[in-house]
């Protein structure tokens, strides 16, 4: 039987309450905005750019659901201090974790703290809650400054 | 009069179901409302029995479809009080209806410097043909600003009124808010500008009698889709004068009278605004909702909801981390709220578990989410077939939501 715990898992509420990473970027290089027409949600990262090419820093701001919050703020400290090239992989990985088969168990060697959000598997109007930050993330790794959506 | 309440829910077929285990507690009728038997059966027999193009066969089936096409344009021409069923042009719904008058009406009589009058409560679909219009015609448009309460600044409006306003915009009954716009008295306000009135009666034709004569709207627009019939069919009422003025919306079959490759004649209206095989079975299905509405009595089934939406009211009112967005003080079926600390959506998702489905979101009314400072609101919509158990289930699990953000 389902359980609203396998969504709301306690690091989610833990990171929807108190984000990571939350605020301007100050001396940030790149810039992105995402929206969720769904459901109004907003989301700007920021993000400086390392001269060996990794995520020297990164930074989120916005208001949304609780699985949006916590997805952002779960996504910054994953990427933060990475090389751009880890983030691609993640975002290919998480992608496909958030819209895999149920019966898929996460690998959470490779997806660490962010193997909470493949609860969203279960309610496919929340899985671009979960994905908005990282559309936004590559839009902005991409120097893309479009506004970046869920569809 | 009461309703049975009971025998009422045992026409809806929907509602006999569980989902995750729990039984359904539909709250989204603001969105869509549920659609009786009499409507379904309407449908059904329509296809089983009836089907064939209206207006252009000699055959039983073709003259069965038509007569029960035009019929069910006589029953809205009655339920709203039309002088005519000339006056009733089906579209696909509230949408399409303003979108008509947008096109039509609008870029034959809007001009740079005039302005169209919205309020601040208006649907998106009360918003964008009007943008789009004024884009295409130089022309600007003006927005009434609403209180706190959700309530029309009936003096701001007046304010914005002038002679260049051509029309007015308004929502008869508010979506996202529930509020109830003194209508009669702006048409009457619009009307001493020298401007015409367009009604947006999405919400209203379930919940309120309505009579366009006696408001003096000048196009009252409406869906079946929330007055018990089915998606896909609405209509647009517009007094004789101006619909015979008004230039064709759409070409095709169906809205002429007559065709050669140098000029074609319209077909009177309303037809000339119906071109193509139109909802046949939807119309079938909306006269259907319309007789449902009329046997039930509109009042009687409001009398019922009113003393929903007030119990419902009274519960949010005893939450003290519970803000009601909308508390205008003639308002009908909808409770827009926000709870402390949970996202609308997050509650949407968590009700939806208990069974309870709400609507979370910004109900296509951004302009008020922007007024309240609000991201979105959780909106519960009554029905006649709602239950005074069913907001208690409601408002107890709340606490689930409370629980898992606590
Ligand atoms: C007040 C109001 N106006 C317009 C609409 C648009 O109606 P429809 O989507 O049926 O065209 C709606 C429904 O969402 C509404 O609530």
């Amino acid at each position: 039987m389902f359980d609203l715990r396998d969504l709301y898992q306690q690091v989610i509420v833990d990171h929807n309450k108190s984000p990571r990473n939350f605020g301007k970027l100050a001396g940030a290089d790149r810039v992105a905005e995402g929206y969720n027409p769904l459901c109004g949600d907003r989301l700007k990262v920021y993000l400086r750019i390392g001269s060996d090419d990794s995520i020297e820093d990164v930074s989120f701001e916005g208001e949304g659901c609780a699985i949006s919050m916590a997805s952002a703020s779960l996504m910054t400290e994953a990427i933060k201090g990475q090389p751009i090239d880890r983030f691609t992989d993640l975002l290919r990985d998480f992608q496909h974790m958030v819209t895999s088969d149920l019966a898929e168990t996460p690998d959470e060697r490779r997806m660490g703290k962010l193997a909470v959000l493949a609860g969203v598997r279960e309610f496919p109007s929340r899985i671009k809650c979960a994905t908005l930050c990282w559309h936004t993330m590559k839009a902005a790794v991409e120097g893309d400054r479009a506004v970046a959506k869920t569809e | 009069m009461t309703i049975d309440v009971d025998s009422l829910r045992d026409e809806f077929p929907v509602l006999r179901q569980e989902v995750y285990g729990r039984r359904l507690i539909y709250l989204d009728n603001a969105a869509t409302t549920q659609k009786p038997s009499a409507v379904i059966d309407a449908i059904r027999h329509y296809y089983e029995y009836d089907n064939a193009n209206v207006h252009r066969g000699v055959h039983a089936l073709s003259e069965r479809a038509t007569a029960g096409y035009e019929r069910a344009r006589e029953k809205l021409r009655d339920l709203i009080n039309a002088a005519s069923v000339r006056e009733i042009v089906f579209t696909r719904g509230t949408t399409e209806a303003i979108n008509l008058v947008a096109s039509s009406w609008g870029d034959a009589n809007v001009r740079a410097g005039d302005e169209i009058l919205i309020s601040e409560m208006e649907h998106h679909s009360d918003i964008v043909p009007w943008q789009l219009l004024c884009e295409r015609r130089g022309a600007r448009l003006v927005v009434a600003p609403i209180s706190d309460r959700g309530e029309l600044l009936v003096e701001e409006f007046k304010a914005r009124l002038s002679e260049r306003t051509r029309l007015v915009g308004i929502v008869h009954l508010s979506n996202s808010l529930g509020t109830i716009n003194p209508v009669a008295g702006i048409v009457a306000l619009a009307h001493d500008a020298g401007a015409k009135v367009l009604v947006d009666g999405a919400q209203a034709l379930a919940h309120l009698a309505v009579d366009v004569r006696a408001l003096g709207a000048d196009f009252y627009v409406s869906s079946a889709h929330k007055m018990y019939g089915p998606t896909g069919i609405g209509f647009l009422y517009a007094k004789s004068p101006l619909l015979e003025d008004m230039p064709p919306y759409q070409g095709g079959g169906d809205m002429i009278s007559h065709v050669t490759f140098e000029k074609t004649l319209y077909n009177e209206t309303p037809f000339k605004f119906e071109a193509g095989t139109p909802n046949i079975a939807g119309a079938i299905g909306y006269g259907a909702a319309v007789d449902w509405l009329n046997a039930k009595g509109v009042q009687t089934l409001a009398q019922h909801e009113q003393r929903l939406l007030a119990y419902a009211s009274q519960r949010a009112e005893a939450c003290n981390d519970l803000r009601v967005i909308g508390t205008a003080a003639n308002k009908a079926t909808v409770l827009s709220f926000i709870l402390d600390g949970i996202h609308a959506h997050d509650l949407g998702t968590i009700l939806d578990r208990e069974g309870i489905a709400i609507r979370a979101g910004h109900h296509c009314t951004m302009p008020v989410m922007q007024h309240f400072r609000v991201p979105a609101t959780a909106r519960a919509s009554f029905a006649a077939y709602n239950t005074f158990d069913e907001i208690d289930v409601l408002f107890d699990s709340l606490d689930k939501a409370r629980e898992v953000f606590r």
